[in-house]
């Protein structure tokens, strides 16, 4: 693998969901480099989910090639090796936890890698330790709060030691408090991830660039320079409805005094 | 949301290997259904009392659940001595009461009562996922295993969506009612929830082809081998049998 070649590259990618016309990805290009922290702001219905899924071959592109650690990636066979070196966790944590307790949720990915019992609940312990989740280890996963299901889910994708990571909206529905461990957690990472979100702040609290997805394809260039204030207002404009709520202008609001007190 | 009342507890019976009380309450229940002797339906009642007993579950959870049953019950006595044929008891004009159906009535209140109780004493005193463990290890096709266990962890999920979609309905002044309109929309909600389940169920196949999922069942409890374990298995399976032969034999 060269080195100036990135680990994910999806090039001249098309996807329209069976039956429709309509494509949610066109001719989209994207590379992700080693190391590389991107987040992804774009309104919802662009493709951003449907994306990620393509990356893990859970959704098969009508056409573009699609280049994971160098290896050109055709059919379902293809992708098995790679489903355990990049981690997608997904935007709702119940379709993700689905074994009766935690412990068994976290340690089932490095049970199918084939790692014996032993070291498979010695990696689940790990995980779930590094994430201050311990004290869950025998907790039933559905009684769990939406915070800790999301925590437990992430421990069951940083279980399988992936080097890429794909976030799709871990902060929708979760407070303050979780959300900053998320951050907490994400920036002790040392692994590459892109996540998708609705929330500024959060963005750009973990992610170095932040992309968007307009009209099928992923926007890199969208002039959004995190720490100054002026991008917002770029922003805002460049993604025009699902923003033009009060909600947004608030945390907008909130973001500039921020800014301005600094 | 299932709730498992009894599951947690310290008892021998709660330590017990889950196969071996799958296997116990199933000996027991089998022996226990094909009894017809009242002499003998009584000492299965007492054992079942005794596993209960030892298990030191809470009596009005207990009764709760042994609510149900009694209601069931109670139609079987309502009907069964009215409708049997044989020896009359009472007469009052056209309604006979007769003494078989009675016989009957009090045979099936025995043997439900013991069933009941074995299942609670033995499998109720587990997790669904130790019983799913149990039952994978006892070599059940882990398709049944699977829809066990995946029943037991997204029913929870399945309620919330049903409950949400309800009153989102309430909310908007939907009020239920005996007219089409009410039909019609409890049939919207229960399509809508056909969909949704359908739809998180390629979603969890998606997250579960993410992890590695090839179609293997994995199980992590331990359960180390014990003396004791075997023992109350041969204990319970001998007594069953040997109460079955007594039966054949002697009466």
């Amino acid at each position: 693998m060269a080195e100036n070649t990135g680990i994910i590259r999806l090039e001249d990618i098309s996807y329209s969901y069976p039956g429709t016309d309509s494509k949610v990805l066109d001719h989209l290009n994207l590379e992700i480099f080693q190391g590389d922290r991107i987040g992804m702001i774009a309104p919802n219905g662009t493709g951003k989910t449907t994306l990620l899924h393509t990356i893990m071959g859970l959704c098969k592109p009508d056409g573009g090639t699609i280049t994971i650690f160098g290896n050109a990636l055709k059919n379902e066979k293809d992708f098995l090796p790679v489903r355990s070196k990049i981690g997608l966790l997904f935007q709702d944590s119940d379709d993700q936890l689905f074994c009766p307790t935690v412990m068994e949720d976290v340690a089932f990915g490095p049970l199918n890698l084939g790692f014996s019992h032993g070291q498979a609940v010695d990696m689940a312990k790990k995980t779930l330790e590094s994430l201050g989740m311990s004290a869950f280890e025998q907790s039933i996963t559905h009684r769990l709060s939406g915070g800790q299901k999301r925590l437990v889910a992430l421990a069951a994708v940083l279980a399988m030691n992936p080097r890429v990571l794909l976030l799709d909206e871990p902060t929708a529905g979760l407070d303050n408090t979780v959300k900053e461990r998320l951050i907490h957690i994400l920036n002790q990472l040392d692994i590459s991830y892109l996540v998708i979100s609705h929330e500024f702040d959060f963005v750009s609290a973990v992610t170095d660039k932040i992309y968007s997805m307009e009209n099928g394809r992923v926007l890199t260039n969208a002039g959004i320079n995190i720490h100054h204030h002026d991008h917002v207002r770029k922003h805002s404009t460049l993604i025009s409805t699902e923003y033009s709520l009060p909600g947004f202008f608030l945390e907008v609001q909130q973001h500039k005094k921020k800014a301005l007190k600094k | 949301m299932i709730e498992e009342p009894f599951a947690q507890g310290t008892s021998f019976i709660h330590n017990m290997e889950p196969r071996i009380k799958i296997l116990a309450a199933f000996a027991l229940s089998l022996a226990a259904s094909l009894c017809s002797h009242f002499s003998i339906i009584r000492v299965y009642l007492l054992i079942s009392v005794i596993l209960v007993t030892a298990a030191r579950l809470n009596f009005g959870a207990l009764a709760k659940r042994l609510k149900p049953l009694f209601l069931f019950l109670s139609m079987i006595w309502f009907i069964l001595p009215l409708t049997f044929e044989g020896r009359v008891l009472y007469h009052y004009g056209r309604i006979r009461i007769t003494e078989p159906g009675i016989l009957l009535s009090a045979m099936i209140t025995f043997k439900s009562i013991t069933i009941v109780l074995v299942f609670t004493a033995l499998v109720a005193t587990m997790t669904v996922a130790s019983l799913g463990n149990g039952l994978h290890r006892l070599h059940l096709p882990d398709k049944l295993v699977f829809l066990l266990l995946m029943c037991y962890r997204y029913i929870a999920v399945i309620e919330e969506e049903y409950n949400r979609l309800l009153r989102a309905a309430k909310f908007r002044g939907f009020i239920p009612r005996t007219d089409l309109h009410s039909y019609k929309t409890f049939a919207c909600l229960a399509g809508m929830l056909f969909v949704r389940a359908s739809l998180r169920a390629q979603r969890v196949h998606k997250a579960m082809l993410c992890r590695g999922f090839n179609g293997k069942f994995h199980t992590l409890d331990v359960f180390l081998p014990n003396r004791f374990n075997s023992i109350f298995l041969r204990a319970i399976v001998c007594m069953s049998l040997g109460l079955f032969i007594y039966e054949q034999i002697w009466f």
